[in-house]
């Protein structure tokens, strides 16, 4: 009896275990927008820690990409290094140190461009996101978050970004801003009204580099 | 007036509207008296009915339940303590068989030491001849006189030299047969020794045979009083479960700690083979159900090892395979627990491998200046544990198969008897709960009462009056 018993537990788990396989995806993708422009380029080094915390945090099977924002930041030509993590930890460590290397040569040859084009970043960003299928899909952005367009170029549009959380990293204050605080609040609302407008399941605002644990958890 | 003071007859005075709408309401309580009655009754009797049925049905289950333990714990208790006999009577068996084989033997020698004995012994008591009776011979010369003569001074001279040597001779010879019969007795102590050794041997072997028969008495004793079904028996049997259940809980903890350190070093690891991103549910990764896997295997593989070497009887199967197949299947089981013992091994020694790795990477991330690295000797003693570690785990957890015997076969006995108290435990609180019902729906019966006193004190002086006028009026009518 306690033999059949024993036996039909271990086929009901069985049975349990494979018929609720979590079809899910548990992987993060991360994409990171660094602001490149005239006034934020001296940052730079700050980002590269920044990628290089991320490169210890994330896990086999997830995705990094970094961008740069620069006048028109809607390309893929903007997208400076991306991988998708191996699920072999061996291997997944092998791409971190290709990547860092990658952007250590971006950070020594980086140069400031002539205008800031962070919703191209986002737009860029959000469809490298959609594309990675990863449970959990994050944009970093690195900047003042202070855009500043070109007469040519078209951005007051709506766009998705459906489930994907933004992180606004190290949004440092203008001289305009020190004049009038008002200025720099009202531009961090103004982009979470924006972000949260466009279906993003987290707007975030994170200053101080030391806490970045705060980065890719979920708040 | 607001919708919570719409039953008060005098507005504003809620006491007083109670007590009028009491007095309204009393004589319909009054003339329901019967039926108010009647209703609490029936209720006590349905509520409490089915509650005092339960507990009466409860309680024969369990009963029936005990007895049913009882059948299965004595049934188990005599199969184990006729398998301990059978074990004894086999000690008894080999143990005569070893023994009494030799004993003819071991008579002889001790025959043939014994005569050995006895010879040197009747040696011993060998005294060399007396010397000559010359002593009367002196005495008659001693009684010879001499009176100055010198011929017989000189006969006298020389008998004393030769009396003085031929003493002196026999007192050498004398020496000389005592020397030799100490040699004799000397020689007695091999022989005492060996005979002593002997006979210290018999003496063991029958201890070690009438230890073996008085533990056969005792289990013999124990089988007779679980034959006869009697509550020590069961007692005793029970007191034992209880015990092998802790002791076996307490084992198989301490093996769940084992195998928890065993899958803390192979999960890592099995990232790099079945990939580290995949989920079977939203916290529990394919790498750790594989680790679990192998562990499981690993313990399973430890059973049928166990089994087959007839420790653990899980399996009545394996224990009535032949010899030949029994055998194959421990080499195999074995075999099998030697190349997963040997892949935890090698699962360890990469799981220090990618932890090096992902150091390496963290440390290179980090601005901070790198730590020197550690002496190369300090760094492999982890290694070389984990590894020692991976492959020693998955032997040790082979016999966890020995405490979870016990820990089933008296887990039902532990359970059987807790299941037992639970439904005597119910069938106590429903019966009290139908008693309660009972009772309750008595005390509401009064209460009744109480609330309409002063129509029943009316009734009963009613009664009364009409009591006294059938009394005056009865005489009249016997009169008339």
């Amino acid at each position: 009896m306690i033999k059949r018993l024993l036996v039909a537990s271990l086929l009901a788990s069985v049975a349990a275990v494979s018929s609720c396989a979590d079809q899910r995806s548990h992987s993060h993708a991360v994409y990171m927008l660094v602001d490149t422009s005239g006034t934020y380029a001296g940052e730079i080094n700050k980002a590269q820690l920044i990628i290089n915390y991320l490169l210890g945090t994330l896990q086999p099977g997830d995705s990094l990409a970094v961008a740069r924002v620069k006048s028109r930041s809607f390309s893929e030509k903007d997208i400076v290094a991306k991988v998708t993590f191996d699920n072999r930890p061996s291997q997944a460590n092998a791409q971190k140190r290709a990547f860092r290397d990658k952007i250590d040569a971006f950070v020594k040859t980086v140069g400031g461009s002539a205008y800031t084009d962070i919703t191209g970043g986002l737009i860029q960003g959000s469809m490298f996101l959609n594309e990675t299928g990863a449970g959990t899909k994050t944009i970093l952005i690195f900047s003042d978050m202070q855009e500043e367009l070109d007469k040519a170029t078209i951005r007051d549009f709506p766009f998705k970004l459906k489930d994907i959380r933004v992180v606004a990293l190290n949004v440092v204050k203008l001289k305009t801003d020190n004049i009038d605080p008002r200025r720099y609040m009202g531009r961090l609302e103004a982009w979470q009204k924006r972000v949260e407008g466009a279906g993003a399941s987290e707007w975030r605002v994170i200053n101080d580099i030391e806490r970045l644990d705060a980065l890719l958890s979920k708040g | 007036m607001t919708s919570s003071q719409f039953w008060m007859i005098w507005p504003g005075n809620a006491m007083a509207s109670a007590l009028i709408l009491f007095a309204i309401a009393m004589p319909f309580l009054y003339a329901a008296r019967k039926l108010v009655h009647d209703l609490f009754r029936s209720i006590g009797q349905t509520v409490g009915g089915p509650l005092r049925l339960a507990a009466r049905w409860l309680f024969a289950a369990a009963r029936d339940m005990k007895e049913r333990n009882k059948a299965v714990l004595l049934a188990h208790g005599g199969e184990e303590v006729a398998q301990l006999i059978e074990r004894e009577f086999e000690r008894v068996g080999v143990l005569v068989t070893r023994d009494l084989e030799g004993y003819p033997a071991l008579q002889r020698k001790l025959l043939d030491e014994i005569t050995r004995v006895e010879e040197d012994y009747k040696k011993s008591g060998e005294v060399p001849p007396l010397p000559p009776e010359w002593t009367a011979a002196v005495s008659a010369i001693t009684k010879v006189k001499s009176e100055g003569n010198e011929m017989v001074q000189r006969i006298l001279e020389e008998i004393n030299r030769s009396v003085n040597s031929i003493h002196a001779k026999a007192l050498e010879e004398y020496r000389r047969a005592y020397q030799s019969r100490h040699k004799i007795l000397n020689g007695f102590m091999p022989f005492w020794r060996s005979l002593d050794k002997t006979l210290g041997q018999v003496d063991k072997k029958l201890t070690g045979l009438e230890n073996t028969s008085a533990a056969i008495d005792a289990q013999m004793t124990k089988y007779e009083q679980i034959n006869k079904k009697t509550d020590k028996a069961e007692h005793a049997l029970t007191v034992s479960a209880f015990t092998q259940f802790a002791i076996a809980t307490l084992v198989l903890l301490i093996a769940a700690g084992g195998a928890l350190i065993n899958f803390k070093l192979i999960a890592l690891p099995m990232s790099e083979m079945v990939g580290a991103g995949d989920y079977l549910t939203a916290t529990l990764r394919t790498s750790e159900v594989a680790a679990l896997v192998i562990i499981f295997v690993e313990a399973t593989m430890g059973l049928f090892l166990m089994e087959a070497l007839r420790i653990t009887h899980l399996f009545p199967r394996i224990a009535n395979l032949s010899e030949p197949m029994r055998r194959r299947i421990l080499w195999i089981s074995l075999t099998l627990l030697v190349i997963l013992a040997g892949i935890e091994a090698a699962l360890a020694l990469m799981r220090d491998m990618l932890i090096a790795d992902k150091q390496a990477l963290v440390q290179s991330l980090a601005s901070a200046q790198q730590a020197a690295p550690a002496d190369p000797w300090l760094a492999r003693i982890p290694t070389a544990g984990q590894m020692l570690l991976g492959f020693i785990l998955p032997f040790a957890l082979a016999f966890v198969a020995i405490p979870l015997e016990s820990f089933i076969y008296s887990a039902r006995t532990v359970g059987g008897a807790t299941l037992v108290m639970l439904v005597r435990v119910s069938a106590f609180v429903l019966r009290v709960l139908g008693n309660l019902v009972r009772q309750l729906c008595k005390v509401l019966t009064t209460l009744y009462d109480v609330t309409i006193v002063l129509p029943l004190l009316i009734e009963r002086m009613v009664k009364s009056a009409r009591g006294g006028d059938a009394a005056e009026s009865r005489p009249v009518r016997r009169a008339a």
